[in-house]
């Protein structure tokens, strides 16, 4: 379980994130939303300690990530799997020794097991045949899954997902979307989704927290989403209705 | 005011951060499992990658140092051997260092710092920290050592190649024989000279890299912020070797 607690972060005297207070739960996704801007990455990488907080804490399962030493951090760090918005990908490495980056770190593997779960990992995100390419011969989709692959290789008990739709055409979007909702169900990992593609996060996430002036302006389920009355949140989400349709928004806990 | 202070500050700002980075890279030391594949790397890509320019710019050095050192020695009462006894030494004390460190500081620290700038903007940097892996310790660490441990190797060279570059100048420009040059290399040769390029070539190794990983791991703003990172590096690699050369000088000499 992860629980974020009063945390405040502001960047060069401006404040990004005030007093955010939030609470995810073992197995479940949940998608902090908001739009551009927000503090949602700032948010995220407060999640894994890449960033300290101002004021207020971050506990996984209990233990308060800023207090301790950084080894203690980078243990705490290993259970987790990101998905960053670019891929980040190591353009020096081609895909295969990409996803065996962190199996050749971390795990005392033989070279012959790191591959056959390297392949098992391109399999699960469609790409069983790209490991010796290098991140540069491959499209924006086709890195990032490269990089959802290398996220789970470890099988980490959290998948951090920072904007893992954006910039992508709609098809490749559901593959993704899918794989997430796959990963979440078949690995039992707790997911957290950064996003402000509402499509998306109405297909994949179990709850919500909305992110507005650097607050939680509202959280709750998706069901309770559809019947919230909150001016804020009705205004970002029928911004989305108009791109996508309001037939796809409001049919979409039936996917 | 406050502006004006911040700016007074900065530069201490910084300096503070490079030591900072620089204790947190030593401290990984002892991880050497985790960074030794990279140190392999980062030796043959700053020593034996470099080793044609520096060569290059040696020879030349060498040779051109003869030429104007002949040039100025017209007097029929000094011996021809003393052109020899002028370029060894100006080779070994000042040149073979400062040449080659010139030279590496645009060759390996501009891409060392253009390679880590491009890393942090693109979020590669965020990524070998949330994998848990130290990356301070797996990027910069590598690069520091292999810069000590192949520069002075790099020094080395510049010295064989700058006198040997010399000789052959003197020999074909009809200056003097090569057994003049090396009787009067050998009349002056002080045993400390050559054990005081190495201490620079060390320093300067340092500096170079040291200066560049610093540069390039806190880059920010995207491609203008890499751009901007790659000429700091470059320009106060540079700055740092001259400082450096003359407090050496006159603290050792």
């Amino acid at each position: 379980m992860i629980q974020v607690e009063h945390l405040s972060k502001s960047f060069s005297g401006k404040p990004v994130l005030t007093d955010v207070s939030l609470e995810i739960l073992e197995g479940e996704t949940m998608a902090i939303i908001g739009r551009s801007g927000s503090g949602k990455s700032v948010l995220m990488k407060h999640i894994v300690g890449l960033l300290e907080p101002d004021a207020g804490r971050v506990l996984v399962d209990g233990t308060d990530i800023n207090a301790v030493s950084y080894n203690e951090l980078r243990r705490i760090r290993q259970q987790f799997g990101v998905l960053f918005q670019g891929g980040a990908l190591f353009d020096s490495m081609n895909a295969f020794d990409n996803v065996a980056f962190p199996l050749r770190h971390f795990t005392r593997l033989s070279e012959a097991e790191i591959r056959d779960r390297v392949l098992h990992c391109l399999s699960m995100v469609q790409l069983p045949d790209v490991g010796p390419k290098k991140p540069s011969e491959l499209s924006g989709g086709m890195q990032k899954r490269v990089a959802l692959a290398r996220a789970v290789a470890l099988e980490p008990r959290y998948i951090i997902y920072d904007e893992p739709t954006s910039g992508l055409d709609p098809q490749t979007s559901n593959t993704i979307n899918e794989l997430i909702k796959n990963l979440a169900a078949e690995l039992n990992v707790t997911s957290i989704v950064v996003s402000h593609d509402m499509h998306s996060v109405l297909v994949i996430a179990d709850r919500a927290a909305f992110l507005y002036n650097g607050r939680i302006h509202w959280s709750g389920t998706i069901e309770e989403m559809h019947r919230s009355n909150d001016r804020e949140l009705l205004d970002f989400v029928k911004a989305s209705e108009y791109q996508i349709g309001p037939a796809a928004v409001r049919s979409s806990h039936t996917y | 005011m406050p502006d004006a202070l911040t700016r007074f500050l900065q530069p201490i700002d910084a300096f503070g951060r490079y030591v900072l980075l620089m204790a947190h890279a030593f401290r990984s030391v002892g991880e050497f499992r985790s960074y030794r594949t990279n140190l392999v790397e980062q030796m043959v890509r700053i020593g034996i990658d470099s080793i044609p320019i520096v060569a290059l710019a040696a020879a030349f050095s060498g040779a051109v140092t003869t030429v104007q050192t002949a040039y100025q020695l017209v007097s029929p009462f000094i011996p021809r051997s003393i052109i020899g006894s002028i370029v060894a030494p100006s080779m070994i004390l000042e040149l073979g260092a400062v040449v080659t460190g010139f030279i590496l500081a645009g060759r390996v620290g501009a891409r060392i710092s253009a390679e880590l700038g491009t890393m942090r903007v693109t979020e590669q940097i965020d990524a070998l920290e949330v994998m848990g892996l130290n990356s301070v310790g797996y990027l910069i660490l590598p690069r520091v050592i292999a810069g000590v441990l192949m520069f002075p190797a790099l020094y080395v060279l510049a010295c064989f190649v700058g006198i040997g570059g010399g000789m052959l100048v003197a020999e074909l420009g009809g200056f003097l024989s090569v057994g003049e040059f090396v009787q009067g290399a050998r009349d002056f040769f002080q045993p400390f000279d050559p054990v005081f390029g190495v201490i620079k070539s060390l320093v300067f190794g340092f500096l170079i890299t040291s200066i560049a990983c610093f540069k390039g791991y806190f880059t920010a703003g995207g491609a203008e912020g890499v751009g901007r990172s790659t000429t700091q590096a470059a320009v106060l690699s540079c700055v740092f070797i001259l400082v450096a050369d003359l407090v050496l000088a006159y603290t050792l000499l």
